[in-house]
């Protein structure tokens, strides 16, 4: 009897929760709708033109930064020598953290400069200072427009590549294959492919000698096989129709006849097992030191390993261009700036704006750009280049750079198309490829539907 | 007299009725007071709750009603996003994968628990219970997220585990387990089977050192053995610690996040997937808010669905 008095009361009591839960909802859902009312200061309207400094009183600037990377906090301390009044708030977190965490810093408790991920949506949302005012102050537009175009949006977010500026690049980094000197000798590979069927016979024949051809990432939440696809589209086809794609412009679609016969090719590689066979459970870090410590012969990464891979393993990394399908092609590669911007409502724009021209023209920065960053500066054509030493990793790839300059044959990368593409499209997709659960038909197929729901057209 | 008696009672009888009234105005204000004194001693803690529980539970479900990518102007697009959760097969698939993991988050450590609290009730006295007590409630004091940077290379393709394979000839099964589609969920399984078996069998243990010795002496008397003691005393006896242990851990298998982001991130191709992190996913990745709520409703629903039954069942008898 207890019992069911108390089973009664506990009903009741539940259901008077229950109902002032949903009556709560309601109301709240009938009062205001969230986000409504936090409409953000406007960063549409571009900045004066002005060649803004950071004058001569005392400032902190406050930095949301990249962890794991040192170029930024090498700057910074440079910055704060020459500019004494200058000193720095940091802030460091990886980059999948920035990622997710952009939106809400840039419209909460906005830094004054910020590394940046994927940066339409932010645009979209009014976030970004506009540096059109600081980009003819500083005479940024007379720059080579290749280096800017990625950072340039159109209203609203899209399309990318033209329109306002809304970002600036410490450097532009350049992604191809890095191989290991001594293995290639091993196997007697004493120059770089000219065509792709030459890194295929040089593939098949590491694999014969029982040396792993490449070790990628490709674990977690980082699909890294979509940097060797990438290369592979860029030898396939021309890098055009991917920036389109990138950049959101209208019917822009990653399912082209040259993009199927890349990632077939890819698919190629993975049923030959040129990959380590635990790709899928192998992270950036892992693939690092595996290679480092001479347990593959290639790894597809970027350039801002460079300056690390000198220090490791000194004299005993190489790089090259991804080479072409077709001889006499030519080379093209993944290339972009490495982003950062200002955010709309920054207390010290000007200083921020100030520090990233600074970033671009001091000659002392230009140093620890190629030295810690391992990759070309920003700047003026003609702006003076950082000696490095002969024979380096660093030397290669700068040279390389100056090659896909030459080319006009950047593109940027294929998981910065929108926020979310990287994470929940390419990544599971590459997963399934490599685990041959998925076909390549199907796989840009899939990428493709999610891009389509997530630009929204 | 009868009179006086009459005429006095009801003067009496006004007395008393004045006194009585006096006396529960004094009660009630007494009640009165003390009730407030109660409300006043709860207050802070309630407008903690209300402010963090019960706030954002009301936040979420206004959210799941929206539209919104968090930052900027909402849209109201009522039930669409439930109806996403149920018809999108990720999204479904990641449910699924919840309940999977219920057998390794709940099945296996409380039936372990289980057997290893009676084995060591048995040897009680000796110092191997106090060092397998001791061993196995050590996940409870390591950090989930350390136990999952622990288990990824216990589990890497050169892990401890490959290693001991292959020593004992069977390499021909080694891989890289938490990589491997078939494995993946299994192996996120052990891992959270390992943090939480030694919670189970503490708690269970602590049952048994309730249950009368003298039901153990009447079931030798009568003939009965090890197995027959467990299953006739033990287990009936064990009835709310073994609610508590289903609860807690139907609920970590349902709501789990942190072990799977850690050794997994959902991946290889979302075979690991689960709402806890898929709503992460589309919070601050995908900028789904509206969907990543009513996911986050849908799960909670389901956790009640599940959890309420073993409350009700393991319910004290108390007639």
């Amino acid at each position: 009897m207890t019992d069911q008095v108390h089973g009664r009361l506990d009903r009741a009591r539940l259901a008077r929760l229950a109902a002032t839960v949903i009556a709560a909802t309601v109301v709240a859902a009938g009062c205001s709708a969230p986000g409504s009312n936090e409409a953000q200061e406007p960063g549409a309207g571009a900045s004066t033109p002005t060649a803004a400094t950071c004058g001569t009183s005392p400032v902190t600037l406050r930095g949301y930064f990249e962890t794991g990377f040192p170029l930024a906090k090498a700057l910074t301390t440079e910055f704060t020598k020459q500019h004494a009044n200058v000193t720095w708030d940091i802030r460091e977190d990886q980059f999948a953290v920035i990622t997710q965490n952009a939106p809400r810093v840039l419209a909460d408790d906005p830094p004054d400069l910020m590394r940046l991920p994927q940066v339409s949506e932010l645009v979209k949302d009014d976030l970004l200072k506009n540096l059109d005012g600081y980009a003819s102050g500083f005479g940024w537009d007379k720059w080579p427009a290749s280096q800017l175009e990625q950072l340039r949006l159109g209203p609203g977010g899209r399309p990318r590549g033209e329109g306002s500026l809304y970002a600036m690049g410490l450097n532009f980094s350049m992604t191809g294959v890095f191989y290991n000197k001594k293995l290639a000798a091993q196997l007697g590979i004493t120059a770089p492919p000219a065509t792709l069927a030459d890194l295929d016979g040089m593939l098949a024949k590491a694999k014969q000698a029982g040396i792993t051809p490449i070790v990628q990432f490709n674990g977690g939440a980082t699909g890294g096989l979509a940097f060797p696809l990438q290369d592979l589209m860029a030898s396939y086809g021309p890098p055009g129709p991917i920036n389109d794609w990138i950049f959101q412009k209208p019917d822009a679609t990653i399912d082209t006849p040259a993009n199927l016969q890349a990632t077939k090719h890819l698919e190629t590689w993975i049923k030959a097992g040129y990959f380590a066979s635990d790709a899928n459970a192998t992270d950036y870090a892992k693939m690092m030191g595996r290679f480092i410590a001479g347990d593959a012969l290639f790894m597809f990464n970027g350039d801002w390993e460079s300056g690390n891979l000198d220090k490791q393993m000194p004299g005993n990394a190489g790089f090259f261009l991804m080479p072409p399908a077709q001889a006499g092609g030519k080379e093209a590669a993944m290339s972009a700036p490495l982003t950062y911007g200002i955010a709309a409502r920054a207390k010290h724009a000007d200083c921020a704006a100030f520090f990233l021209n600074w970033v671009a023209t001091d000659a002392q920065a230009r140093k620890i750009t190629v030295e810690v960053g391992g990759s070309h500066p920003m700047g003026p054509a003609d702006a003076s280049m950082p000696t490095v030493k002969p024979g380096s990793v660093t030397a290669e790839t700068l040279g390389a750079g100056a090659k896909v300059a030459a080319n006009n044959s950047a593109m940027d990368f294929i998981a910065n198309a929108t926020g979310a593409i990287y994470a929940k499209s390419w990544t599971p997709q590459l997963q399934k490829l490599f685990a041959g659960q998925q076909s390549p038909d199907a796989l840009l197929k899939s990428v493709q539907s999610d891009y389509t729901r997530q630009v929204g057209s | 007299m009868t009179q006086r008696t009459l005429t006095a009672r009801p003067g009496r009888v006004q007395g008393r009725d004045r006194a009585s009234a006096a006396q529960r105005r004094r009660r009630g204000g007494r009640l009165r007071t003390s009730v407030l004194i109660g409300w006043l001693f709860v207050a802070p803690a309630l407008l903690v709750y209300a402010f963090f529980v019960l706030r954002p539970l009301v936040m979420t479900i206004q959210y799941s009603l929206y539209k919104w990518n968090g930052i900027g102007r909402s849209t109201w697009v009522g039930l669409d996003n439930y109806a996403q959760v149920f018809t999108d097969p990720d999204l479904f698939r990641s449910i699924l994968n919840a309940f999977e993991l219920i057998v390794f988050f709940s099945a296996v450590p409380v039936l372990l628990g289980l057997v290893i609290a009676a084995t060591i009730r048995r040897i009680a006295a000796s110092r191997l219970a106090m060092v397998g007590r001791t061993v196995l409630f050590l996940p409870q004091v390591i950090p989930l997220v350390a136990a999952g940077i622990a288990w990824s290379w216990l589990l890497s393709s050169t892990g401890v585990v490959n290693q001991v394979l292959r020593a004992i000839g069977l390499g021909g099964i080694t891989r890289a387990w938490l990589g491997d589609f078939s494995t993946a969920l299994p192996s996120v399984g052990v891992i959270g089977a390992w943090v939480l078996l030694g919670l189970c069998t503490l708690l269970l243990l602590a049952g048994m050192s309730k249950i009368d010795s003298s039901l153990y002496e009447a079931a030798r008397l009568d003939g009965a053995g090890p197995v027959r003691e467990f299953f006739a005393i033990t287990v009936p006896s064990l009835r709310q610690e073994l609610g508590v242990c289903d609860t807690v851990t139907v609920i970590a298998a349902l709501a789990s996040f942190d072990v799977i982001y850690i050794s997994t991130q959902g991946g290889p191709g979302n075979a690991t997937m689960v709402p806890g992190l898929e709503i992460y996913y589309l919070a601050f990745s995908e900028r789904e808010v509206g969907l990543a709520s009513a996911l986050a409703v849908v799960l909670m629903i389901l956790v009640l669905i599940c959890v309420t039954p073993i409350q009700w069942l393991t319910k004290e008898d108390t007639k």
